[in-house]
């Protein structure tokens, strides 16, 4: 039972309140896509032990989607930050680096 | 013989004695007696019977740990299996019975296993289910399940009920001894929310049994203090009888409170069940004392040394007249003195370690017990119980020195830190060689969502005994938890000059055993797992801890392995000749203590198990005899039978009347979604695989909508209400998943579009007006043109119709004209009142969902759900017409065109008619030539819908079959559950007016 904190609402949401999307930052291919490409976006999720980034709906709230970077084994939270971004916040990033240094980097 | 002393006993009241039965036979306790110090009390000292061997059982532990004394309690509605006699309060009228015995306690058949007990060793499970095979149905699985298995399911429906309970706070004290107190104290004065739960119904814990003394006084008194100080604090939350059952990620924890579980038919809630957020966990839980493995430990009247104690003390109950202790450790002295004190008689104290030379000792020596040093017992005399005990040598093989005649043995073999809410959520342990046992490592605590630890191990739970420890460690432990140290420790403890002899880690007494007495020697008493299974599972190979435990069973018991785990992992280390730690330990997993299932599930069971929602016509339609169906959290209408009308012949009814006059349908719960803004057509164009943006203002078109796999998803009817909106209908079922969908596209993806969306479904009610004189009752109802000049199939219009403001859809899911009603959600049981009144004089009647289902299949449309199931796309339903192909994109485009996909050999739509009429079974398969690899018989389609036709008065399908529409005019198999066949012919799926004439006048 997780708590993450709705980057709109600014309230700590308990995972009741909210639904999961998987994973973030995932770029889509459409038509005229390869077969790999398509496969890729898809099927080939990340399954990491440790940092990740993750969709996540206030659902239960004000409904709005964001993003979230957590340790997928300890569950630490490192922050969440709005769905219309492209990259995690530098910010973010920078904290993530300072919390976990053998961390290879957002690609 | 066990029985009440006449004097002593600090929690109960003798003034009020309590009759309850067991087995049927009337017993008497005293206000404050547990079920198991009453059973004690009244000599009862046999209470059940194992497992596997159905060998005799009696009491063992006073508290949680307990695994033998599991009764079936209460009976009827308030039944309930495997509840422990050691934390059952006893209240007057209690009933209780033994469980796992046939035909009785007394005398039980099944221990006819015993003598075969060879024959049933570690693994037997596994070891038959795999050889012979035969020999496991036949022979093995009904003798087992007849003598196996310890209580019984409840029949009846629970007579009681059960709450839930929020809270928050930010330190939460799970332990209410000497420990917990000291932390809540610390805590609440540095100002934080604390909540301090305790799962027996005292506080103080084992502290005044023990004879502690805080400050110079009896720790009562200061239990009693600290009680008094907690209860005025308004941050602070008390509670007794409440088990903190297990901590969870970023410490969120269940805690179940037993309130009426003593009080039964009081009117409150038997148990509520709390939901915690808590910033702070401090796992103030205790210790619980380890068995020792010899001989006979398991004959009735072998108790932990400290239950024997808390007996005494707490319930002025003796096991025995004649008492021997065995021990490898200081603590169990204790009992000796006790039972000394109170005028019992010890006979021998038994102890492993070869010199003791501590205060305790010192106290018993004084009080003129024997007390004999590097013994150990080699044998348990007594059967149902003990009649005595065989002494030999620790260091030997078991040689025989003297037999001592006893009533009851009380062991200790050390105590083991309660670890278990620490490693809920992943809490590491270290091994600590000296005194035996895993305790807590602060190093590598569970962590929360901020990465920081989240539980704090105090007192004994942490490997920190005697009362000067405990106090010192919750300082510690309060200190590094951030949580304040603004209470000064008690300064004076008793125990602070005590001198004692180090515990001397014995895993089996003697030493040396051989075979015959290790397969005496039990670890897992509920489930019979001895000292010889364990070293059998390391001999055949297992070596992990987790698997030696799953071929055991051993701590696999309602007890979860409380006693035997510690016991079982050394004989385990010992037989891989490994280190302890090396082995490890089994995964501690919630609950601590069951949990009862009405518990977990609260208020959530009869109606309101969950949600309903009803449209507004609801209760007309119960009203009007309606049999209902869920549809999603919705019920609506399957049929309204009329008269001695059974459901079928009801449907036939509604369909031909409706076909023939006039039908009215409640379609409130279809789902409507608003779509607006500069971008929306746009959007629609990438939701839909046709073309929506194009639509005309004032007319509908047919969508369908899929994933980005290109699996059909939801369909339904789009309506261009003007420049910038849209009406979406949903599904009934999808309203809510469909509008998700979209607000996740929009959001997520294509966030630069203006378009905004809202779920309207339950804002408006609406009614289907549909059949051949459809026209004719709106045009009594009277208010708007409804001719098909000004409002033609597939188009929409706004108006007032008899007074209610109505938006009408000329729209057919059955193949009539068709008229589709919407009114403001409060105007819907008028309208629906007032389409009725009017349509009266053309014998209008209401149908329900099963005839809106037959007609559109007689119709050939497809329901969501029925042709597809997550693996259909649009192509196979013969839906390539609303598939654009002129966009360059729309979700499923890129799906679609992968090549399995696009293979011509898919299964397609078509339809069916059986030759004989019958209807095809559901989901009855189409079969083909021949057999697969695994033998099974071929198949080339399946049947996706079937109902019988009222309108063509046989039975018609609709399915996927190899090759679709050109199968059209085979013959066709479809096998049924009994293994035969039936035989249909393909034809179109439009069973009824291919042209759709009727829907279009």
């Amino acid at each position: 039972m997780l708590i993450l904190e709705c980057p709109y609402c600014g309230v700590m949401a308990d995972e009741t309140e909210l639904s999961p999307g998987y994973e973030a930052h995932l770029k889509r291919f459409g038509p005229g896509s390869s077969d790999q490409e398509f496969e890729d976006y898809m099927f080939a999720r990340k399954n990491p032990k440790g940092v990740h980034f993750e969709r996540w709906r206030h659902a239960y709230g004000c409904g709005k989607w964001f993003l979230a970077a957590r340790d997928t084994a300890t569950l630490e939270v490192f922050g969440t930050y709005p769905a219309q971004s492209k990259a995690p916040p530098m910010a973010l990033q920078d904290k993530i680096r300072a919390r976990r240094p053998d961390w290879k980097g957002f690609a | 013989m066990s029985t009440r002393l006449s004097r002593g006993g600090r929690l109960i009241d003798r003034s009020q004695a309590q009759e309850f039965t067991f087995n049927g036979r009337r017993l008497r306790g005293f206000a404050g007696d547990t079920l198991a110090s009453a059973l004690l009390s009244n000599d009862q000292v046999l209470v059940g019977r194992s497992f596997k061997y159905h060998r005799p059982r009696g009491i063992v532990a006073s508290g949680a740990e307990e695994p033998n004394a599991i009764m079936n309690m209460g009976a009827g509605g308030r039944f309930e299996p495997n509840q422990r006699a050691t934390t059952t309060e006893l209240f007057a009228g209690l009933t209780a019975t033994s469980q796992n015995h046939w035909p009785s306690l007394e005398f039980d058949i099944g221990v006819v296993n015993n003598w075969l007990a060879r024959f049933l060793p570690g693994g037997f499970y596994y070891k038959t289910f795999m050889y012979p095979r035969a020999a496991w149905k036949h022979v093995f699985e009904p003798i087992i399940r007849k003598s196996a298995g310890l209580g019984r399911a409840p029949k009846e429906q629970d007579g009681d009920r059960y709450e839930h309970a929020y809270a928050f706070c930010d330190v939460l004290v799970a332990g209410g001894g000497i420990a917990g107190l000291q932390a809540a104290l610390t805590a609440a004065a540095a100002g934080k929310r604390v909540m301090l739960l305790e799962q027996t119904a005292q506080w103080g814990g084992r502290a005044p049994v023990d004879g502690v003394e805080i400050d110079g006084a009896p720790s009562d008194t200061w239990v009693n203090a600290a009680i008094a100080a907690l209860g005025k604090m308004p941050n602070v939350t008390l509670r007794l009888r409440c088990m903190v059952a297990g901590v969870y990620d970023h410490g969120y924890v269940l805690a179940d409170e037993k309130i009426a579980d003593h009080t039964p038919g009081d009117g409150r809630p038997r148990h509520r069940l709390w939901r915690i957020r808590a910033g702070k966990i401090v796992a103030a839980t205790g210790a619980i004392e380890r068995p020792l493995s010899f001989a006979g430990n398991d004959v009735p009247g072998v108790m932990l040394a400290s239950a024997v104690r808390d007996y005494v003390v707490n319930f002025g109950v003796s096991a025995g007249d004649r008492t021997v202790v065995v021990t490898n450790n200081d603590d169990a002295y204790r009992t000796a003195i006790v039972l000394a004190e109170a005028g019992l008689a010890v006979p021998c104290i038994v102890d492993a370690r070869p010199s003791v030379t501590g205060d305790l000792p010192a106290r018993a020596r004084a009080l003129g017990i024997r007390v004999e040093t590097g013994k150990a017992i080699a044998s348990v005399k007594g059967t149902k119980r003990v009649t005595g005990v065989a002494l030999c040598m620790q260091e030997g093989e078991g040689a025989v020195l003297e037999h001592i005649a006893c009533e009851a043995v009380a062991m200790s073999g050390g105590w083991s830190p309660v670890v278990h809410l620490w490693s809920h959520c992943g809490g590491k342990l270290t091994w600590d060689a000296a005194q035996g046992y895993f305790a807590p490592d602060a190093t590598r605590p569970p962590t929360g969502h901020d990465g920081a630890a989240m539980v704090v191990a105090v007192g004994a739970a942490n490997g920190a005994f005697g009362v000067s420890a405990v106090l010192d460690d919750v300082q510690a432990g309060m200190r590094t938890a951030g949580n304040g140290s603004g209470v000064e420790t008690p300064a004076r403890r008793k125990e602070d000059a005590f001198k004692t002899t180090e515990i001397q880690p014995v895993w089996i007494m003697p030493q040396g055993a051989g075979i015959k007495l290790k397969a005496k020697m039990w670890l897992d008493y509920q489930n019979d797992v001895k000292v010889s299974d364990v070293q059998l599972a390391a001999r055949e190979g297992y070596e992990s801890v987790e698997h030696t435990k799953r071929y055991t069973t051993l701590g696999m018991a309602t007890d979860q392995g409380k006693l035997s785990n510690i016991n079982g992992l050394a004989i385990l280390a010992d037989a891989l000749n490994a280190a302890i730690p090396q082995v490890g330990t089994t995964t501690f997993r919630p609950p601590y203590t069951p949990v009862p299932f009405g518990a977990l599930a609260g208020e959530s069971r009869g109606d309101i198990f969950q949600p309903l929602r009803r449209t507004p016509m609801h209760e007309w339609h119960e009203q009007h005899g309606a049999y209902f169906e869920p549809v999603g959290l919705w019920r609506r209408p399957y049929c309204f039978p009329r008269g001695g009308e059974n459901h079928a012949q009801a449907v036939v009814r509604e369909v031909d009347n409706t076909r023939g006059s006039l039908g009215i349908l409640d379609a409130s719960t279809l789902g409507k979604l608003i779509v607006k803004g500069p971008d929306a057509g746009r959007f629609l164009d990438m939701l839909y695989t046709g073309v929506m943006s194009t639509l005309p203002i004032g007319k509908c078109r047919y969508g369908l909508m899929c994933n980005e796999n290109g699996f059909l998803s939801d369909d339904g009817v789009v309506a261009r209400i003007d420049e910038d909106t849209w009406l979406c209908h949903t599904t009934s079922g999808g309203a809510d998943r469909i509008h998700a969908h979209m607000e996740d596209w929009l959001q997520c993806e294509w966030w630069d579009w203006q378009v905004y969306t809202a779920n309207v479904t339950e804002q408006y009610a609406q009614v289907a007006i549909v059949g051949p004189n459809a026209r004719k009752m709106l045009e009594k109802i009277g208010g708007m043109d409804v001719s098909k000049e000004a409002l033609p199939f597939m188009s929409w219009a706004d108006g007032v119709l008899g007074g209610f403001p109505v938006r009408i859809y000329r729209i057919s899911f059955s193949g009539e004209l068709s008229y589709e009603i919407t009114v403001p959600a409060s105007l819907g049981l008028a309208f629906w009142q007032a389409c009725h009144t009017a349509g009266v004089e053309f014998g209008a009647m209401p149908y329900g969902t099963e005839a809106l289902h037959v007609m559109r299949a007689e119709k050939g449309f497809i329901m969501i759900g029925d042709e597809t199931d997550g693996t259909v796309i649009p192509q196979d339903l013969n839906l390539a017409w609303a598939i654009s192909k002129k966009k360059q994109d729309y979700l499923g485009k890129r799906g679609q065109e992968r090549s399995f996909l696009v293979r011509a050999d898919r299964w397609k739509l078509a339809g069916f008619e059986t030759l004989d009429g019958t209807v095809v079974p559901d989901g009855a398969y189409i079969l083909a030539e021949g057999v697969n690899d695994n033998g099974q018989r071929n198949t080339q389609g399946r049947v996706t819908s079937t109902y019988y036709s009222p309108t063509l008065k046989r039975g018609i399908a609709l399915g996927l079959v190899l090759g679709g529409l050109d199968r059209i005019g085979d013959v066709v198999s479809f096998n049924t559950v009994t293994g035969g066949k039936l035989e249909a012919r393909v034809v179109d799926p439009v069973f009824y007016d291919k042209d759709g004439a009727k829907q279009n006048v």
